[in-house]
């Protein structure tokens, strides 16, 4: 398979009060398109830093980062934030839309492209309403239809189920998988659960704690499709947790950098 | 004895007090002044202002002649139509307050958007505005005056100028407090300058942008009162001011009736405004039930 991405020892350095500080240090990584890549870290390592790096939000101190493009007419990537970052001036179908609507899509089409998506993640009762008007399970998925409405060649996913409780969590898991095992587009999700890595990943990336470097790499061999029943298998929980045991020091770490 | 209105609903109580309690208070001014408790002179009755108000718009000073409009029309005379307007002090407060308001808030928004997104521009020109926006504007009226003369053009620019502060204050504060994900979003998902300014800058600052626009009618309102009081022969203003020169008092509280409804107009017009531009701003509506909340919580 082609490598889709390309990390080359990316840097990154805020400035700050006591001087630069790094937010990255000398990150590596290959995603091969359709993969599915989680990259777990402690809090505050600079995985985030890392996905806007992908999304072309920050530019990078130093280092290489190569998005192959392949086709045309679709965009190369689109991300899912973190928090609610969809629109609370546009409907649930105008906002799975917007992607469309800055590309010049007309109206009409991006409309059914965009209720489509609204029908796939369960919203379609709700496609005229307005954010303020959902609950925070319901606005994540709308996050979810726009980013998978716009088409893009890559997914890039910032710890979009983050902010939901367990329940709803588990739920928009599944649908997660469901959905993008019927397209396999590339997708680099990043997230502090390891259980959500395991779950969904074809490969989970670990990440030491503050300034972030590669730390080791686990794959993933469960057979897809993957449902909720996953969890619950005996392979599951012991790969759960030796990713685990090998992130611990990280965690304490990152603990002990905030005391 | 049973409380009085209990059996209504409490929306139809509550509308029955908010009509009622003023209509007695009106009752009871009435009262006072028949009874000789208060002085005629000073606070003429409810019914004296009515019949004042009557006699405004009969004699033509209130709405001008306006009963000669249809005539006037009809027969091509345009000029003849332009005087009316010129000689009704409404007209004349409603023209000078909606020109100088719209010469203001224009570009107030414009500046506003771009003081709030470049901070070079912002920094350099925050001193200069905090300045002059404390100023009272009424008190650089002589110097508009001696600029713009002593005719209508100097009225409309004293109300542009105050107008055009508020929502330039206001703007620059709704563009500044969009959330920086909302730029991201844009940004990711490929939206240009001009649908930045569209799609995101303009609706996300919409709302404190109204609050602006809001305060700004209602300031409009009270610097044109006020300076029709000094430089004007027309006008609301000159009608309280000029009534209360010759004490006819009553004609004195028909102007400031005039006044009272055209700021509860100016006030409900522009939340009518307010909820067709932004329907995502409507008041609290109970919030759905999440369909995976449900087969949550059944578990």
């Amino acid at each position: 398979m082609a490598v889709k991405i390309s990390v080359k020892n990316v840097t990154k350095l805020f400035p700050s009060r006591k001087g630069p500080m790094y937010a990255l240090r000398s990150f590596s990584l290959n995603v091969e398109e359709g993969e599915f890549v989680c990259i777990v870290g402690p809090s505050g390592c600079g995985k985030s830093t890392f996905l806007r790096i992908l999304a072309g939000l920050i530019t990078p101190t130093s280092g290489e980062v190569t998005l192959s493009p392949g086709k045309d007419d679709v965009p190369l990537q689109s991300i899912v934030f973190q928090e609610y970052a969809i629109f609370p001036w546009r409907t649930v179908v105008d906002n799975v839309a917007f992607g469309l609507q800055m590309r010049g899509i007309p109206r009409h089409e991006r409309r059914e492209i965009a209720l489509e998506w609204v029908r796939k993640v369960g919203l379609i009762k709700f496609a005229d309403a307005y954010p303020h008007q959902l609950s925070g399970g319901m606005k994540q998925r709308v996050s979810i239809a726009r980013a998978f409405a716009n088409n893009p060649e890559i997914l890039l996913m910032d710890e979009p189920l983050g902010a939901l409780d367990a329940q709803n969590r588990a739920v928009l898991q599944e649908e997660l998988v469901r959905l993008w095992e019927g397209l396999r587009k590339t997708v680099v999700y990043v997230t502090h659960s390891i259980e959500e890595s395991v779950f969904l990943g074809d490969r989970v990336v670990l990440m030491t704690a503050h300034p972030g470097t590669n730390k080791s790499e686990f794959v993933i061999p469960f057979k897809r499709p993957r449902s909720l029943s996953l969890i619950g298998m005996p392979e599951f929980g012991q790969l759960t947790l030796a990713v685990w045991q090998d992130l611990q020091g990280e965690v304490q770490r990152a603990m002990e950098q905030q005391q | 004895m049973k409380r009085l209105g209990k059996h209504l609903d409490i929306e139809t109580r509550e509308r029955l007090l908010s009509i009622g309690f003023p209509l007695v208070l009106l009752a009871l001014w009435e009262a006072a002044v028949r009874l000789e408790w208060l002085d005629a002179r000073f606070f003429p009755a409810p019914s004296t202002v009515a019949l004042a108000l009557w006699n405004l718009t009969a004699k033509g000073e209130l709405l001008g002649t306006f009963w000669l409009l249809p005539g006037r029309v009809m027969a091509g005379d345009w000029a003849g139509v332009l005087k009316v307007f010129r000689e009704g002090h409404l007209w004349v407060s409603l023209f000078r307050i909606f020109a100088g308001f719209f010469l203001g808030a224009v570009p107030g928004v414009v500046l506003g958007v771009v003081m709030g997104m470049n901070r070079t521009i912002r920094v350099s020109l925050d001193p200069v505005i905090s300045a002059v926006y404390v100023l009272p504007k009424i008190a650089i009226l002589p110097l508009v005056m001696l600029v713009f003369g002593v005719g209508e053009m100097s009225k409309v620019v004293i109300v542009g100028i105050a107008s055009f502060f508020l929502v330039l204050i206001n703007t620059t504060a709704g563009v500044r407090d969009i959330e920086p994900i909302f730029f991201e979003a844009g940004r990711n998902y490929g939206a240009n300058r001009w649908q930045m300014f569209w799609h995101v800058i303009i609706p996300g600052a919409l709302p404190i942008i109204f609050a602006g626009l809001r305060l700004s009618l209602g300031t409009a309102l009270i610097v044109i009162i006020a300076a029709e009081f000094v430089a004007a022969k027309y006008g609301l203003g000159y009608l309280i001011w000029f009534s209360w020169q010759t004490l006819l008092t009553e004609n004195m509280f028909a102007g400031l009736v005039i006044v009272m409804i055209l700021g509860v107009l100016f006030t409900s017009g522009l939340q009518a405004i307010e909820r067709r531009l932004m329907p995502w701003q409507k008041e609290e509506r109970p919030t759905p039930v999440d369909v995976s909340d449900v087969k949550s919580a059944s578990t």
